[in-house]
């Protein structure tokens, strides 16, 4: 239908920096010359839930949501929400996802809710790319957690046909230098 | 940027003089944006009508003047929204109403295009954020040649869509004045002569719209029409890319020449807009036929490119892996150390005394939800405060059932302050909780009459509830820290047995406004030695505590903001603040 679009969905838990992550992405989409849209929602759905945000860019972009089963690339900060989400990409997509789990809280008057184990290879069983990372543990190791969705946005540049310099130019500007200090280039 | 941020920017390119509005997702980042501009003043007030009847008095007084709200709001300054085109305005005078098809963040869907028609105003329809700013300009040039507010609507995926927008230089308005004339703006008497004039306006603003360059059609295939409006133009783009499409910018006035001319050149003309069949019954009214609209594309909800899809082409988006893995909701909560917690674990052990809580609109509806349940209704803003007197009153002094209303500090100055008058008036004994945490926290933290700063952070008054509460004449008024439940379980006890009407004030600052999130707090200490197994910590819902039956609560250390609501009510002592225990803040956190 689109032409050249790469559609980009972004996934995770509210506090988790993946809003900012999709303003990243787009901002690079835009540095290389493409024209970018970015759609999400804020307000009381945000607390602590799942957090969604649809970044499209290409020569000429109208839908600031991506069509379900279009997404080129699911970009996931957590398990659950890998999985959740997943059913948006075209068949054989990518999946650059953390394996780090974030419980949804148990009820204490609901019957438990079963957390989901082996998402990467559940998801590998559905003919998906997934690439793992533990981008949060490697963050800390690198002595800053906030660090993680640099890794994992590293992770998704290598999915994606947008250049070095533009990368470069959208992180210096939506990112604070001390969470871009720590990752090696 | 995004399509708030454009109409914001919009606005100063248009030279706005002034520009008001109430919190409300999604149009909330508005005010915030050009509160950061210079030369144009931008602040919040009380509620809608007020933002709106400020802004009347700019524009009367020769200025430009914007007033932002979301779609509810509306229906708060309606009454004003609705007379003001009697007069007409001086000053440029813009509306924006963002709409929240789909309901991400309100209570209900309506769309607010019906408000053009019923208060007989233009209407203007950005489809992305470009449009969002440019239209900002128009609707000010508009309003100013006809003399008339303009309606600017837009819808969460305008709002919060961002996008590469090219910015303008920004324009001085012609100077205007004011000019004592009694029978345009004393409009009682002289409605009678006024109200031809309104149609006459309309038939003016009728002629404009046939020729406007944003009511414009794009060539296509010959054989597909479209018309259609707003975003829906954007995904309708996406699933016939090649179809003729007429998009209406200004879709009231109804640019109807235009339209039979478009119909006449198709066999049948598909009408796609998310929300009401509003173009649809324009077109079937002026006798255009040949068109297909709500009989395929669904009313209710927010419309996407694969509902859109599924309803032209028949083919089913694809479905969730929820039928073969567990897929866990993930829903919003209380935050991690929310002083509304304390509230509704209260009012919970409250309920089984026959309590009833009639609540409100704010970040405290979500006590409505497990593990809480503890809220049993919402409606709208103010709405708590009558719905107790009138639960109250029907329900009577010696019922087996005690009406509390629950509205936060927000919210109450917004609309509830005529309610508790006549909560006083009417010698009810309903009581009346307010969740002050000293913000409107669920549209993000932005400062309110009681929060005593300005929208820039500055000091400003600051309404003294308890003063105003008493003045009114309620003479239960008690202020508590709802992170003491002990204090706020008794206290709550005693005014629902106070023999007339009682307000309690639950006091504790949002934990989301910076100065508070920076306080370094010491998570909870648990001693396994006394724990009694009670479960009651793990009842109260907080997401740092977990359960083990062979252990007790499993404290999760990073999450645990330290706000010992927990320690407060568990009674062999086994949760202790860090102090009590000997470890000092700053020190020994593992």
């Amino acid at each position: 239908m689109t032409e050249g679009i790469t559609n980009v969905l972004m996934a995770g838990v509210g506090g988790q920096g993946v809003l900012v992550a999709g303003e990243t992405l787009a901002l690079a989409a835009l540095a290389d010359g493409l024209e970018a849209k970015q759609s999400e929602v804020h307000g009381v759905a945000q607390r602590g839930g799942s957090v969604v945000s649809h970044v499209r860019f290409g020569p000429r972009v109208h839908s600031p949501l991506i069509r379900c089963g279009e997404a080129s690339v699911l970009y996931a900060a957590e398990r659950l929400e890998a999985l959740r989400y997943a059913h948006h990409l075209k068949p054989g997509g990518n999946i650059v996802m953390d394996d780090r789990a974030i419980q949804p809280i148990r009820m204490p008057d609901a019957p438990d809710t079963q957390y989901p184990e082996e998402v990467p290879e559940f998801l590998r069983s559905k003919r998906y790319e997934v690439l793992v990372l533990e981008a949060v543990r490697e963050a800390e190791t690198l002595g800053d957690k906030r660090c993680a969705n640099v890794l994992l946005l590293g992770a998704l540049a290598t999915r994606l046909q947008i250049g070095d310099e533009a990368w470069n130019l959208a992180l210096r500007e939506r990112l604070p230098a001390k969470v871009l200090e720590p990752v090696p280039s | 940027m995004s399509g708030n941020e454009a109409v914001a920017r919009g606005a100063w390119e248009a030279g706005t003089h002034y520009a008001t509005g109430y919190p409300g997702t999604p149009s909330t980042e508005i005010i915030e944006t050009l509160s950061g501009y210079p030369g144009v003043t931008a602040e919040w007030s009380t509620n809608e009508k007020v933002a709106f009847d400020v802004a009347t008095g700019v524009s009367l007084a020769g200025k430009r003047a914007l007033v932002t709200m979301k779609h509810v709001g509306l229906n708060v300054a309606a009454d004003s929204f609705m007379v003001l085109p009697y007069s007409g305005c001086i000053g440029g005078f813009v509306v924006v109403s963002a709409d929240d098809p789909g309901m991400h963040s309100s209570q209900n869907e309506q769309d607010n295009r019906y408000f053009a028609k019923f208060g007989k105003v233009p209407l203007l329809e950005p489809v992305d954020p470009q449009e969002a700013k440019d239209f900002v300009r128009i609707a000010f040039d508009i309003s100013e040649r006809f003399e008339t507010p303009v309606l600017l609507r837009t819808t969460t995926r305008i709002s919060h869509t961002k996008g590469v927008v090219t910015l303008g230089e920004p324009v001085t308005p012609s100077p205007k004045s004011y000019e004592t004339d009694i029978p345009r703006f004393l409009v009682p008497p002289f409605a009678r002569r006024l109200r031809p004039l309104v149609e006459e306006r309309l038939e003016r603003l009728q002629e404009f719209s046939e020729s406007f360059e944003y009511n414009r059609v794009e060539e296509g295939d010959p054989g597909v029409g479209v018309i259609t409006s707003g975003v829906a133009y954007q995904y309708a783009r996406e699933v016939l890319p090649h179809a003729t499409y007429l998009r209406l910018g200004m879709s009231f006035p109804f640019p109807v020449a235009m339209v039979r001319r478009f119909c006449e050149r198709f066999d049948q003309v598909l009408v796609i807009e998310e929300g009401e069949p509003f173009l649809e019954e324009s077109l079937r009214v002026n006798g255009i036929d040949n068109v297909v609209g709500k009989q395929k594309i669904p009313l209710t909800g927010e419309l996407n490119p694969e509902i859109l899809a599924h309803a032209i082409h028949g083919t089913p988006p694809p479905k969730s892996y929820a039928d073969e893995m567990p897929i866990p909701p993930r829903p919003p909560l209380f935050c991690l150390g929310c002083p509304h917690r304390g509230v509704f674990y209260a009012l919970k052990k409250r309920m089984k005394a026959g309590v009833v809580a009639l609540g409100d609109i704010g970040c405290y509806t979500l006590g409505g939800l497990p593990p809480y349940s503890s809220m049993q209704t919402s409606l709208c803003m103010g709405a708590s405060v009558g719905n107790a007197l009138g639960f109250a009153q029907a329900t009577g002094d010696n019922g087996d059932r005690k009406a509390v209303g629950i509205i936060g500090d927000g919210t109450f100055l917004h609309g509830g302050i005529p309610g508790l008058i006549d909560m006083v008036y009417k010698k009810s004994l309903a009581t009346l909780v307010i969740c002050d945490n000293s913000t409107t926290a669920m549209t993000g933290q932005q400062q309110n009459p009681a929060s005593g700063k300005t929208i820039a952070g500055e000091a400003a008054p600051r309404v003294d509830l308890v003063r105003l509460i008493e003045s009114i004449g309620v003479d239960f008024v008690r202020v508590i820290d709802p992170y003491d439940i002990q204090d706020l379980r008794k206290t709550l006890s005693a005014a629902i047995r106070h023999p007339g009407p009682s307000v309690v004030i639950a006091r504790h600052a949002c934990l989301m406004i910076r100065e508070e999130r920076e306080k370094v707090r010491e998570p909870i200490r648990f001693d396994p030695e006394p724990c009694n197994f009670c479960k009651a910590c793990y009842e109260f819902g907080c997401p740092a505590i977990d359960w083990s039956d062979e252990s007790g609560p499993i404290i999760d250390e990073l999450q645990c903001m330290g706000c010992e609501m927990c320690a407060t009510f568990c009674g062999p002592g086994a949760l202790q603040p860090a102090e009590a225990v000997g470890l000092a803040l700053g020190d020994g956190a593992s």
